[in-house]
């Protein structure tokens, strides 16, 4: 079921730790079941973002990458 | 006289980290660069994998001096090959983190340590790559520093990762360390 994210954050240039403390934080404002939206250029998301998802107990919807850009989507599930 | 509670206590909540109990692992951060610190590393992860542990190290900031690989020069911009300059040798070159004197403790110390048959920083790092130890750099202190992750890491160093990566790691092991 894809609904559409009730948060989009822009996290293009910034570095590890930022985008991962960034998602946190929008997800936190966010309903469980509701998804966040996030576009990033880090290179180290790819492996961060599905970790934190993992650690943190959500889930991970979509990574994907176009040219430098990760577009990722994140379900708030605790 | 009160019923005994049969709650969880709080500690054993805690050690269940998103289901999953403590593994049989040690993660360990590298962040410093000195041949002291990088030998104490080393000597800690391939004990703890030898011991059947598994082990996770990674390297951020000084420490991705102990996985650069030897005989090249980083750098692009003006300050990042200054940088790439200093840091230059691999494990060879890396100095005591006291009592260097301008690479003359560097030579003393391996001196004694080799008359007591001690191993050598590079053969600690063969035997790490041998037992599977996992050797992760920080993406954030590499590009920083501008090193090139396809063609300035050692062989066996995995693809850059951040600190969520590493908390993974470290969340579910049962001694982490940061050296």
């Amino acid at each position: 079921m894809f609904d559409t994210p009730i948060k989009s954050i822009d996290l293009k240039g910034m570095r590890c730790p930022l985008p991962v403390i960034k998602i946190s934080r929008a997800v936190k404002e966010v309903n469980i079941g509701q998804t966040v939206e996030a576009f990033v250029t880090d290179p180290a998301i790819s492996a961060d973002v599905p970790a934190w998802c993992r650690t943190s107990g959500n889930e991970l919807v979509k990574l994907e990458k176009v040219n430098d850009l990760y577009h990722i989507i994140v379900r708030r599930s605790r | 006289m009160t019923p005994q509670s049969t709650a969880i206590p709080q500690f054993v909540m805690d050690a269940i980290v998103g289901g999953r109990p403590f593994k049989n692992k040690l993660s360990m951060v590298v962040l410093s660069g000195d041949y002291d610190k990088v030998m104490g590393a080393y000597i800690i992860a391939t004990g703890a994998a030898a011991a059947g542990m598994d082990v996770v190290m990674f390297f951020t900031f000084w420490g991705i001096k102990a996985i650069q690989k030897d005989g090249i020069l980083t750098g692009k911009s003006l300050f990042g090959r200054m940088l790439g300059l200093m840091n230059r040798g691999g494990l060879k070159a890396i100095g005591p983190s006291r009592l260097n004197m301008g690479g003359l403790g560097r030579w003393m110390f391996k001196f004694m340590m080799k008359k007591k048959q001690v191993s050598s920083l590079e053969d600690l790092y063969d035997m790490a790559v041998e037992l599977g130890i996992v050797m992760m750099p920080c993406e954030m202190s590499m590009s920083v520093m501008e090193y090139d992750p396809k063609t300035d890491f050692k062989p066996n160093v995995t693809e850059p990762v951040g600190v969520a990566t590493f908390l993974e790691h470290a969340s579910e092991s049962r001694v982490t360390l940061f050296i």
